[in-house]
C-alpha cells in the first residue's frame, strides 16, 4: 500500500517553486558563460595544436590530455579549495567579498568542456580539404587569417552536432556546481527535499527542467542546422 | 616580371624542378604544358610560393623570393592564382567569396568592393549568381567566379593551374572565353593547360616540361607546326590525334 501523498503544488508555485526558479537562473548563468567560453577557448586550443610551431602544439596537447583526463569534480574541488591558495591575502579578502564559489565552477567547467571542444573542433577543420586553406592563403590571407575567414567557419559549421553534445553534457555537469555551494538546479531542488521531505516532487522538477533545457538547446541547433547548414552541403 | 635563374625543387628523392630559367615580360600570356608529373603546376605554384624553391633564383614583380624579408602575403595578393578544382568557399555566397579579400587585405569599403565585384561579375557573365552559393553552380560557373575573385583583387599576374581539366566539355568554351578576354585587356599570365587551340591563339609563348626540365621554349606557331624536341613532338602528336 502506498502511503506517500503527492504534493505538486509544491514544486509548482509558493516558496520551494521560488527557489526553484533561482536555481534555474544561476543553472543558466553558469551554462551560458561556459558554453561561451569553452567555445571560444576551445578554438583557441584548437588552432594552436596545428600550429607549425611545436611548442605551441606541445603545450595545447598537454592542455588537452590534462583536462581530459581528470575528472570534472576534482578540477572544481581543485579551483575552489585549491587555487586561492597560491594567492596573496588581499586578493583572497577580496575574493571572499565575491561569488568565488560561482567563479570557481564557472571556471572548472569552462576549461573541462573547452578540451572536448577542442578536439571536436580540430577534426572538423581537419575535413575541411587543403585546397581551401591554399586559395586562402594564395589570395594574400595569412595562416591566421585564412583561418579566420575561411576554415574555421566551414570547421564549426561541420562541428555543430558534436559541439550540441557538449554543450549539453556541460549544462549537465554544472549540477556539481552544488558541492561547493553554488546555488543551482541541483542545490535548490536539494534544499526543497530537505525542508519539504517532498523529495519525489523535487527532483522530478528538477528533472524536468534540466530535460526541457536540454531539448531547448537541441532545437536551437537543429534550427541553425537547417538554416545556415543545409545550404552548404555539397 | 617573372624571372626564374636555375631554379631547382625536389619532392624529397624526386626532382620536380630541375635547372629552370624562365623569363616572363609584363603583358606576355605563356602556356606551360607537357605530360602529367611533368612539374609544370610545381612550376606556377612557386610564383606564389605554394611551393617554395630549394635552389636558384625566383623574383616575381622586383620581390626576390628567396629572401626571407619577403612579404609572401603581399607578394600572392598581386599574384592572382586560379584553380584546376576552383576552390570557392562553399560557405559564402559568390558575392562574398569575390569581396572578401579586398575588403580584409586592401581594406577596400564594402560598398566599393561590392560594385567593383559586381562590374567582375558582368565581365564573366554572373551578375545573376550573386547571391547563389558555389554548390549551386556549375562547373564552368565556379571557374568563372573564381577567376572575378582573384581579378577581385586588381593582381598585376594571373597563374591558372590546369583551369578546365575538370570541367565538362561544353563548359569549356565559357571558361577559355573569360581568359582570352583577359589576355586581350594586357594582363600577364601563365597558364597551364592542354588546350592547345587556346595556346594556338592566345599565347605569346609556348613553354613544353618534361620531366621537370623545360624542353622547348617558342611561339607557338613555331611549337606546333616545327616542335624541336622528339618529346614533344610525342606528346603534340598524342594530344592532337583524333584517337585521344
Amino acid at each position: 500500500m502506498l502511503k506517500y501523498h503527492f504534493d505538486w503544488s509544491i514544486v509548482t508555485s509558493g516558496k520551494y517553486f521560488d527557489w526553484l526558479v533561482s536555481g534555474l537562473k544561476v543553472t543558466l548563468e553558469i551554462s551560458a558563460v561556459g558554453i561561451v567560453f569553452a567555445f571560444i577557448i576551445g578554438l583557441v586550443i584548437a588552432v594552436l595544436k596545428m600550429s607549425q610551431f611545436r611548442l605551441l602544439r606541445w603545450l595545447a596537447s598537454a592542455y588537452l590530455e590534462f583536462f581530459r583526463n581528470t575528472p570534472l569534480l576534482i578540477q572544481i574541488f581543485f579551483w575552489y579549495f585549491g587555487s586561492y591558495k597560491l594567492l596573496p591575502t588581499p586578493v583572497n579578502d577580496w575574493l571572499n567579498t565575491t561569488n568565488f564559489e560561482f567563479a570557481a565552477a564557472a571556471i572548472a567547467l569552462t576549461i573541462y568542456t573547452s578540451a572536448f571542444i577542442a578536439e571536436d573542433i580540430r577534426s572538423g577543420i581537419l575535413s575541411i580539404p587543403k585546397e581551401q586553406m591554399e586559395a586562402a592563403r594564395s589570395a594574400g590571407f595569412s595562416y591566421l587569417r585564412s583561418m579566420q575567414y575561411i576554415i574555421l567557419p566551414q570547421a564549426v559549421r561541420i562541428t555543430v552536432p558534436p559541439l550540441v553534445n557538449q554543450f549539453l553534457n556541460l549544462v549537465k555537469n554544472s549540477s556539481l556546481a552544488m558541492t561547493i555551494g553554488v546555488m543551482e538546479l541541483t542545490y535548490q531542488a536539494r534544499q526543497v527535499e530537505s525542508y519539504s521531505f517532498k523529495g519525489f516532487e523535487a527532483f522530478t522538477a528538477a528533472t524536468v527542467v534540466y530535460l526541457g533545457l536540454s531539448v531547448t538547446i537541441t532545437a536551437l541547433m537543429d534550427l541553425y542546422n537547417k538554416r545556415v547548414l543545409n545550404p552548404l552541403r555539397r | 616580371m617573372i624571372q626564374f635563374q636555375g631554379v631547382h625543387k625536389w619532392f624529397k628523392n624526386l626532382h620536380v624542378l630541375n635547372n629552370i630559367d624562365l623569363h616572363v615580360k609584363q603583358g606576355e600570356v605563356v602556356v606551360v604544358c607537357g605530360p602529367s608529373g611533368s612539374g609544370k603546376s610545381t612550376l606556377i605554384r612557386t610564383i606564389n610560393q605554394l611551393e617554395p624553391i630549394n635552389e636558384g633564383q625566383l623574383t616575381v614583380d622586383g620581390m626576390d623570393l628567396c629572401c626571407k624579408k619577403t612579404d609572401l602575403n603581399r607578394l600572392r595578393a598581386e599574384v592572382g592564382f586560379v584553380f584546376q578544382q576552383f576552390n570557392l568557399y562553399p560557405h559564402l555566397s559568390v558575392l562574398n567569396n569575390i569581396t572578401l579579400a579586398p575588403t580584409k587585405i586592401r581594406k577596400t569599403p564594402k560598398k566599393e568592393a561590392e560594385a567593383q565585384a559586381m562590374q567582375l561579375l558582368e565581365r564573366v557573365g554572373l551578375a545573376v549568381k550573386r547571391d547563389a552559393y558555389p554548390t549551386q553552380l556549375s562547373g564552368g560557373q565556379q571557374q568563372r567566379v573564381a577567376i572575378a575573385r582573384a581579378l577581385a583583387m586588381k593582381p598585376r599576374i594571373m597563374l591558372f593551374d590546369e583551369p578546365t581539366s575538370a570541367l565538362d566539355p561544353e563548359m569549356i568554351g565559357e571558361v577559355l572565353a573569360v581568359m582570352q578576354d583577359l589576355a586581350k585587356s594586357g594582363m600577364t599570365m601563365i597558364v597551364v593547360t592542354h588546350e592547345m587551340g587556346f595556346a594556338r591563339e592566345v599565347a605569346d609563348r609556348v613553354v613544353f616540361m618534361d620531366h621537370g626540365v623545360v624542353l622547348e621554349e617558342a611561339k607557338p606557331e613555331e611549337f606546333f607546326l616545327n616542335p624541336q624536341h622528339d618529346r614533344a613532338k610525342q606528346f603534340l602528336k598524342q594530344l592532337l590525334s583524333p584517337m585521344h
